[in-house]
């Protein structure tokens, strides 16, 4: 959705977190934290609760000081700034309107607090209320609005004095599924428009990929993996990772043989070959993990190049109906579960696959990521 | 970061500081002079001073002759339990009177509750010695209470009980004072109960109902115990101020109704015998300690779930 | 809206009825009685005469009750203002400030005076501010004493009210003020005070009806010349009944009620109001 953007690696990063440490009496709930955000992106912070996220934003935020370590933002540096001094606004996960102040009076209130004159922040809130299409409900008080309506106006504030940067706190954790879908969009053009940058923080991997550029999977208050939605999804660089973000068939096995292109890897039930070279030692226990929907799934024992690797047979011993896909549940020789997703591509299929069927499994080498941590 | 958490620091002191200050002079300070009065000697207008120079010596003169009366005097011993007693009978029957009472509030239809919870508080604002007063006019011969317990021969069994003196004599009598202590103190009880009757959620009930359970039983293992916060509270309200009550023993009660309230008073304002109404006090402090103590931990919890 | 009840719907309801309005009787009789009485035409209460304002005549004229009544306004008022700042600063250290040294004594001290007898408060307190006397000079006991020990109690409950109301707030309101640009004073005037206002208006007029209304504490703090009203009414009292008194009885109830119910139709009118608001923006979703 976002265009993707990698970190700029010459000029020094516009957001700067250097090696931050939030120490609450022993307990580390951000632990040598380390992120460089470009201008203009979308930044999101993913993990679990407990993670360490909701910390770091509210050290961004100036809510918390870091125990150890700098942020740097635009070249300065925020150690020692007050909430209200720095140049961040924050939306809120309740969206924190001030239930006694109208929708205009909202998103005045920062602007009010900079003394900026009157015709100014008039003609400034007029453009915020345009942006977010709210200009029929300025007279209106926060109890007179729908769920959704009251996040543009949190939104719509967050922005109006033209920050540097921007926080989101789970911004779409409030709202319905239906709403959620519409919203994102909705978010992400507003946002690009401004062109304001942004670091957001969620529990929900899809809200990441979605609205994110890059996103850093966060787990136990420390950085696991930070890349753009799609290399974190297909190059995860950890168990966790692989894990958390989206379904995946983890497999454990030995390296068999390394090669600079390819590796060979014995599992319980197959045999892989990887289409790409490792560094590691011949004979150490690596997992192999495959996505459930980069496998094909047929009564035929298939024929691949690489045979006999990258093929498996099995019962079906579950299937969940999706409308769109199909998710089947396929039992191996050792007792281990393959997770198979076909999409349903044509209304009717004569050997439609069942419970209980015989069916060979088979993928690429390249659709699938050996892990050693 | 170091003006903005010193301002925060000194905003802190002062927000803590200044009532914490004005609690230690005014609250905190009277008690150790209370005790200390309560081991002096009083003087023709006042009480003597407990250090003084005599000399050129300093001395320190203490009289433990007040909490000696206390314990040889077995009308104190009396009065205090007297105290405890109708402070108790009081509790007992504005929780009698009042659970029922905040139960049917807290399960009336939603649109009436605030209408019902304004009649009860109607009377709470309204002056209590004026309504303690009131009750001096309807217990009087000719009131109508009067009337209708005469009328309905009531008043015999309550002279059986010992509650009244004699037929027909309703004032000033154990009787009298126990309603106008129950009538006082019933918004007391009610007030906190309510509130927490009114809070519980009512899906429990209809689990305990799936689960088997018949609605008597589903009352006493659940909405009960689930209210006991609120018993608790009720009933340190009520309890303790009734010990030390003194307006309505002084216009209800008689010369049955031994309260303590009445004798500090009569001590310090009749007898002019301050270390006397000192060493009462203390005693009294002490005897309330323990309810007190529960009362603040019930406080401080109520605190801490609600943050 | 499904009610469970210990035994069967109908009895229920029938029962509920009849105690709550038994209990409302047992309550509002004694109000009905003293203000009936106060037209009666005798100078016993209990025997009716005849009706007549007479008593109310003779309350205009009642220079005691009137200036224990003008002493006791000023009292209460300055007691109600007094206790909302103590109270409040006490309400903002118990809840902001989760620990601090000495909390517990504190907590303590604020809450002793809701329960304590005032007996006890009020001979503690006369007792320190003689001592105060004899050693600096000052305070002479009078107005000024009886206002000590109506803010130690209206501090109280001050607080209590003032409490319940901040741990109802949402703190990222604070935090969203102070991340828009707000200093921490701002903060505290621009959003947190609007949203505690009605609770600050009810604890002020809680305190103030105390300070009008109590006996104990006045009876020992006062001096030469500062009668409350409610030491007046209780003097007269303890002689027996007096339809003076209730006279001016039925001029407090009237005020009393005539106040609580125009604000209970208020806040019931402004809660309808806001429910209908809620409910409106819900179906016109944007």
């Amino acid at each position: 959705m976002a265009a993707s953007t990698d970190a700029p690696a010459t000029t020094a990063a516009y957001l700067q977190i250097h090696d931050v440490v939030k120490d609450f009496s022993g307990y580390k709930a951000v632990n040598h934290v380390s992120l460089d955000i470009a201008k203009g992106e979308i930044f999101a912070l993913l993990g679990s609760s407990g993670c360490g996220k909701t910390t770091l934003l509210r050290m961004l935020a100036g809510f918390e000081t870091p125990s150890a370590g700098r942020i740097v933002l635009n070249g300065q540096d925020l150690a020692g700034m007050p909430p209200y001094e720095r140049p961040i606004n924050m939306m809120f996960q309740s969206y924190a309107l001030f239930p006694h102040l109208t929708v205009w009076d909202n998103i005045a209130f920062g602007l009010k607090r900079d003394g900026m004159p009157r015709d100014k922040l008039a003609e400034r809130v007029e453009a915020m209320l345009k942006l977010v299409q709210l200009g029929k409900f300025a007279k209106r008080k926060p109890h007179q609005l729908s769920g959704g309506q009251q996040q543009r106006v949190a939104l719509a504030r967050s922005l109006a004095k033209r920050p540097q940067l921007m926080l989101l706190d789970e911004p779409l954790g409030a709202l319905d599924k239906k709403l959620r879908e519409e919203t994102q969009i909705e978010l992400v053009n507003i946002i690009e428009e401004v062109g304001v940058t942004c670091v957001m923080v969620t529990h929900d991997q899809e809200e990441a990929m979605t609205m994110a550029s890059r996103i850093a999977v966060m787990s136990e208050g420390r950085i696991l993996q930070v890349g753009a939605p799609s290399d974190i999804y297909e190059t995860p660089a950890t168990r966790f990772v692989a894990d958390f973000i989206g379904n995946v068939n983890m497999m454990e096995g030995t390296l068999q043989s390394d090669y600079p292109d390819h590796v060979i890897v014995e599992c319980a039930d197959c045999s892989h070959y990887v289409g790409h070279g490792i560094t590691g030692t011949e004979g150490m226990a690596v997992s192999i993990a495959v996505r459930p929907e980069k496998i094909a799934l047929q009564r035929e024992m298939p024929a691949n190049e690489q045979a006999p690797h990258n093929r498996v047979q099995g019962t079906i011993k579950d299937l969940a109906y999706f409308g769109s896909f199909t998710v089947y549940h396929l039992l191996l020789a050792s007792g281990a579960m393959l997770k198979v997703s076909q999409s349903n591509a044509s209304r009717h299929r004569d050997d439609q696959l069942t419970w209980g069927d015989t069916a060979w499994a088979s993928w690429s080498p390249t659709s699938q990521v050996v892990l050693t941590q | 970061m170091k003006t903005f958490f010193g301002w925060l620091r000194r905003g802190r002191t002062s927000v803590i500081g200044v009532p914490y200050l004005w609690l230690v002079v005014f609250f905190l300070f009277p008690f150790l002079v209370v005790f200390k009065i309560s081991v002096s000697e009083m003087g023709t207008v006042s009480v003597n001073d407990v250090l003084s120079i005599k000399d050129g010596v300093l001395q320190l003169t203490l009289r433990g002759t007040s909490y000696a009366f206390l314990t040889q005097d077995d009308l104190y011993f009396k009065t205090y339990l007297s105290s405890i007693k109708y402070a108790a009978i009081t509790t007992l029957l504005c929780l009698a009177i009042g659970y029922p009472f905040s139960y049917f509030m807290a399960r009336a239809k939603a649109t009436i509750q605030p209408a019902l919870l304004m009649l009860v508080m109607l009377p709470f604002w309204t002056s209590f010695l004026l309504r303690v007063y009131a009750w001096k006019g309807l217990l009087d011969e000719n009131g109508w209470v009067w009337r209708a317990l005469t009328a309905l021969h009531l008043d015999q069994s309550l002279a059986y009980f010992e509650l009244i003196s004699a037929p027909g004599k309703l004032m000033n009598t154990p009787f009298s004072l126990v309603i106008g202590m129950v009538y006082t103190y019933l918004p007391f009880m009610i007030l906190p109960l309510y509130s927490n009757l009114a809070k519980m959620d009512l899906r429990l009930l209809e689990a305990a109902s799936d689960l088997g359970a018949t609605p008597w039983k589903a009352f006493w293992l659940i909405t009960v115990p689930l209210s006991k916060a609120g018993i608790i509270a009720g009933s340190m309200l009520v309890f303790i101020p009734c010990v030390g009550e003194f307006v309505i023993p002084e216009l209800l009660g008689g010369p049955q109704t031994l309260m303590i309230g009445r004798v500090l008073w009569d001590e310090f304002f009749s007898n002019n015998d301050w270390p006397m109404a000192s060493t009462v006090a203390v005693v009294m402090i002490l005897l309330i300690i323990v309810p007190l103590a529960v009362f603040n931990r019930y406080q401080a919890e109520a605190q801490e779930k609600a943050a | 809206m499904k009610r469970s009840t210990p035994f069967g719907a109908g009895f229920a309801r029938g029962f509920g009825r009849g105690w709550l309005g038994a209990g409302y009787v047992f309550l509002y009789l004694p109000i009905v009685a003293l203000v009936v009485y106060s037209f009666n035409d005798s100078p016993v209460p209990n025997l009716w005469k005849g009706f007549t304002l007479k008593w109310y005549v003779k309350l205009a004229s009642d220079g005691e009750m009137l200036g224990g009544l003008w002493l006791s306004l000023k009292i209460a008022f300055f007691t109600a203002c007094s206790s909302l700042v103590l109270g409040t600063l006490a309400a903002f250290a118990l809840v902001k400030y989760r620990r601090f040294s000495g909390r517990t004594l504190f907590s303590g001290m604020v809450n002793a005076p809701l329960v304590m007898p005032e007996v006890i408060i009020g001979l503690s307190l006369l007792l320190m501010l003689v001592s105060v006397q004899r050693a600096l000079g000052f305070p002479e006991r009078g107005a000024m004493t009886i206002w000590f020990g109506h803010l130690l109690l209206g501090m109280a409950y001050a607080t209590v009210v003032v409490q319940a109301r901040l741990q109802g707030l949402n703190p990222q309101l604070e935090e969203a003020a102070m991340d828009l640009g707000a200093k921490p004073f701002q903060v505290f005037a621009l959003v947190t005070l609007p949203m505690i206002a009605q609770a600050l208006m009810s604890a002020w007029l809680l305190t103030f009806t105390l300070s009008l209304d109590d006996v104990v504490l006045s009876a020992f703090l006062n001096g030469p010349g500062s009668t409350t009203m409610p030491l007046v009414i209780f003097s007269r009292a303890r002689l027996g009944l007096n339809p003076s008194v209730n006279a001016v009885a039925t001029v407090i109830i009237t005020l009393v009620a005539i106040g609580t119910v125009v604000a209970s139709i208020w806040i019931a009118r402004a809660e309808r109001e806001r429910a209908k608001a809620i409910a409106q923006a819900q179906r016109d979703d944007g």
